[in-house]
């Protein structure tokens, strides 16, 4: 088994609190040999994930709360956020097309896009009553 | 983290909002507010300085995506200048340069409201 390592924090689902995701992603995304630019896609991924589930899941209730948990193998980092929330599949979501949204005014729909492109693989479960979305990047 | 700040100027004609810091789903209804107020105002020509703007999020971005319909439909538009090449692979990502002028800078935006007339 390969060495698996380990940080998480806990954290209220207010928006106020994505500025603390971004810095606690970079924190680590940095010390695993991730350039500027791949740390800044990780730190897009989380604050999409967590910016849904604050939004979707728990409908800006702030006191409700979100755990973010980062871990790597030599070849992997793994980002698990886990909410008990409602449930939220990113895997039901069509490819956005920009033009089409901004003539019916409509805005967001790119988070998952955003996530999916960012991140190597972005799985989705839900079991008694919590809904864990698991992103991996590899190393 | 940097401090999410903005500023609104006029420039001859020209609205120009300058970004500071980072644009997320907490920052973002403060751009919207200024969006709104100018559309209110009928301000149509309006410049987004993105010179000192580090992050933006998908939240931000849908600030972009809701009012620029309206803001073209009164003859204006929103440009975007200065974006540094973090922010720009994002809304390159997503096809925004095809449906939005980014330009060099503020020079560059008015000589192009300039010539759209």
């Amino acid at each position: 088994m390969p060495k698996v390592d380990s940080h998480s924090i806990r954290i209220p689902a207010s928006t106020e609190e994505l500025s603390r995701v971004r810095e606690f992603i970079a924190d680590f995304a940095g010390q695993f040999g991730f350039t500027v630019q791949q740390t800044h896609e990780i730190q897009m991924a989380v604050d999409e994930a967590c910016t849904n589930v604050i939004k979707h899941a728990y409908n800006y209730d702030e006191t409700r709360e979100i755990e973010l948990s980062i871990s790597y193998t030599s070849s992997n980092l793994i980002i698990k956020i886990v909410d008990q929330g409602k449930s939220f599949d990113p895997a039901v979501y069509t490819t956005p097309d920009l033009e089409e949204r901004i003539k019916k005014r409509q805005r967001g729909g790119f988070g998952i896009y955003l996530m999916r492109s960012f991140m190597d693989e972005v799985e989705y479960s839900n079991e008694k009553g919590y809904n864990e979305l698991r992103m991996m990047r590899k190393i | 983290m940097e401090q999410f700040k903005l500023n609104t100027r006029t420039s001859g004609s020209f609205t120009v909002v300058d970004l500071y810091g980072e644009l997320d789903a907490h920052t973002a209804p403060r751009l919207e507010e200024v969006f709104q107020q100018l559309i209110a105002e009928q301000y149509y020509h309006i410049i987004v300085n993105c010179n000192s703007l580090t992050y933006i999020s998908s939240a931000g971005l849908g600030v972009f995506m809701a009012y620029i319909e309206e803001v073209r439909q009164h003859g204006g538009d929103i440009k975007l200048t200065n974006m540094n090449s973090k922010v720009y692979n994002v809304f390159d990502l997503l096809g925004f340069p095809t449906l939005y002028d980014i330009l060099k800078d503020e020079k560059e935006a008015i000589s192009h409201f300039n010539s759209a007339k």
